[in-house]
């Protein structure tokens, strides 16, 4: 099912005739209606796909928040559909980062102190919060910006603060649900640059949901969502 | 951890300092009454006892009727001098014995005129109260025998009626009858009533009976037992004494009370304290509004912050550590709110001491369980929004607007 033609990596995703229904009965809404995707180390895929095609569900049974109502998720050959709650946090705050379409920084607290917040849940300490973050918002091109609050930037420099928060722990998986959805074409050029340079340059798997084009053609791979399944699943020739 | 926590709750309270205020203002005046009420509470009881312990402790009070209560007596018959002099005669601890009647009435010196008290009783009656003479004498045995026209005058009926003149050989009208004054009374000040032990007129037992009260009775017997003697076995003795004088049958209860200091102190701290546990009641009933306020304001936290919560539960955080987040900023809201009440308290019995001459007395027990009954109101009002955050599903709280 997968496109892919890098046989030499390990899929770290593997989803195996994935379903959510929400609801019972008549009500019933068969949101994934039997999805198989496998998302190897290093990949950058974009999901693409109208509304209600059910790219955002599988993002957020991809990103631990929801389980399968049938089928398998396996997240690095564990079963996520298995984990209670606290597990799937667990795994989320040790190989998962997310970016959000509306940053969903803590306003009135400084960009520093919202890089460091999974790092307050991984139980790091102080001083080794502060150098991380400071790494992270380096990484993302904000040096010396760490004492600002989010409503001092400006949009782009607020996803790039998100981007840092989630990056800043070192995740397997980033996970980016629209995250130029808020931005102008410019900005929005500059955020999928960044994508593209921490998919490359740190080797961090990134999976995007994107319903434009020209921002999916920074992925390696574009899978498209329809009603629930998946239709096409296609490499892009090169990034640009 | 916990640190990160309670600072991060400092942050979310300073955030909205107007709206933390009025959230903690139940507590905090809720524990400032606590505070308060208590400390003066304390305050006079230690007050009454402090006077009371300076009567002696070796001070026994023999009143007829049965004390029911703080306050309450039945009424039984009056005592008469006999049963002094039998008291004198027969219990051997006894240091020295002395009857007092008391009946209230206008002392007159030219034209100033004054109400005061008259107590009838004898010299014994100084001994026990170890009270001494500032000028002048005690009666003679002659006066007390043949009920002379004699007095001792006490600071403050010599202050009000006397004025600059000196009371020794004077007259003084008490009632209608006019008395001469022998002997002039030590000061002593406020009693622990509040009342002036010094405005009072001594006059001999005999001579108040015939010429003031009209009848044989004695209405109170103080006795002061001799160092080293025991005090209960005093009290034993008097009661089996005045039992077999007043006739009362083996399985029947007393008609009278011979009290202690002890007791004494219990009676009229009795009131104090009941007075002391109905307003710290309605201090208590004030916290736990207070504690309403709290959840009020943490269940629109939790909703206004939901987004938060989404984002924090999305990038790993526990169950129970967003719970925890909530718990403390609940519990530090109102443990503030509680340090606060304390202190405002404390303020307010200081600023209180002179006004009510109560003197201040520091209880740190009754601060330190304000503080923790402030925090645990945070931890039981807090419990249910921190829960309703920690319980939200990610999904949801990053979809809400």
């Amino acid at each position: 099912m997968t496109a892919s033609g890098q046989t030499n990596r390990q899929p770290c995703i593997e989803l195996r005739g994935v379903t959510k229904i929400y609801g019972t009965g008549q009500a019933a809404m068969r949101a994934l209606r039997g999805i198989d995707l496998d998302v190897e180390e290093g990949d950058f895929v974009a999901v693409m796909g109208p509304s209600g095609s059910g790219k955002s569900t599988c993002l957020n049974i991809l990103g631990c928040l929801d389980t399968p109502t049938t089928g398998t998720y396996l997240f690095k050959g564990v079963e996520v559909g298995r984990l209670d709650r606290d597990q799937r946090a667990r795994l989320r705050r040790h190989y998962l980062g997310f970016v959000f379409q509306g940053y969903n920084l803590l306003s009135r607290t400084s960009a520093s102190e919202n890089v460091e917040l999974p790092l307050v849940y991984r139980g790091i300490p102080h001083r080794q919060r502060r150098a991380q973050a400071r790494h992270a918002l380096e990484a993302v091109g904000l040096k010396g910006w760490e004492k600002h609050s989010p409503s001092e930037l400006s949009g782009g420099e607020q996803q790039r603060v998100a981007i840092a928060r989630a990056i800043v722990t070192g995740p397997a998986v980033l996970m980016a649900d629209e995250p130029t959805g808020n931005l102008d074409t410019a900005r929005s050029h500059e955020i999928m640059e960044l994508l593209v340079e921490l998919n490359q340059r740190e080797g961090i798997t990134i999976v995007m949901v994107t319903h434009e084009l020209d921002i999916a053609a920074y992925a390696k791979r574009i899978v498209h969502f329809l009603d629930g399944l998946v239709e096409s699943d296609k490499r892009n020739g090169s990034p640009i | 951890m916990l640190w990160d926590t309670i600072l991060l709750a400092l942050r979310e309270i300073r955030r909205n300092v107007m709206r933390s205020f009025l959230t903690i203002l139940g507590i905090v005046i809720g524990v400032a009454s606590v505070i308060t009420m208590v400390t003066l509470g304390g305050g006079a009881t230690v007050q009454v006892t402090q006077q009371i312990a300076s009567l002696g402790s070796n001070l026994l009070i023999v009143t007829p009727g049965r004390r029911m209560g703080p306050g309450q007596a039945s009424t039984a018959a009056p005592f008469r001098s006999e049963d002094v002099e039998a008291i004198a005669r027969d219990i051997r601890s006894v240091a020295a014995v002395a009857p007092a009647s008391t009946q209230r009435v206008t002392a007159i010196v030219g034209s100033q005129n004054w109400s005061t008290t008259v107590t009838g009783t004898d010299n014994q009656y100084l001994r026990v109260r170890s009270w001494s003479l500032k000028a002048g004498r005690q009666f003679s045995d002659s006066e007390l025998r043949a009920g002379a026209a004699v007095c001792i005058v006490g600071n403050t009926v010599r202050q009000k009626v006397f004025g600059a003149l000196d009371p020794l050989g004077s007259r003084i009208r008490l009632g209608k009858l006019s008395f001469q004054v022998i002997g002039l009374l030590e000061a002593k000040g406020q009693s622990s009533m509040g009342t002036d032990q010094d405005d009072l007129v001594l006059l001999p037992l005999r001579t108040f009976q015939r010429r003031v009260s009209g009848n044989q009775y004695v209405n109170l017997i103080q006795v002061s037992i001799r160092d080293g003697a025991s005090t209960e076995k005093a009290q034993r003795d008097i009661e089996r004494l005045m039992r077999g004088r007043r006739h009362i049958a083996p399985n029947a209860d007393d008609d009278f009370s011979v009290m202690d200091m002890k007791e004494i102190t219990k009676m009229l701290t009795g009131t104090t304290q009941v007075l002391t546990g109905l307003l710290g009641a309605v201090a208590a009933v004030s916290l736990l509004v207070g504690g309403i306020g709290i959840m009020n304001i943490m269940l629109v936290s939790v909703t206004e912050r939901t987004r938060e919560i989404g984002t924090r539960l999305a990038i790993g955080a526990l169950e129970r550590e967003v719970l925890m987040q909530f718990l403390v900023e609940a519990v530090v809201l109102s443990s503030s709110g509680g340090l606060f009440g304390i202190l405002l308290g404390l303020a307010a019995c200081i600023g209180l001491k002179n006004m009510l001459k109560v003197p201040f007395v520091f209880n740190p027990g009754i601060v330190i369980i304000a503080f923790l009954f402030s925090a645990a109101v945070g931890v039981v009002f807090g419990y249910f929004p921190a829960l309703k955050a920690a319980r939200l599903d990610p999904i949801e709280a990053l979809r809400h607007e």
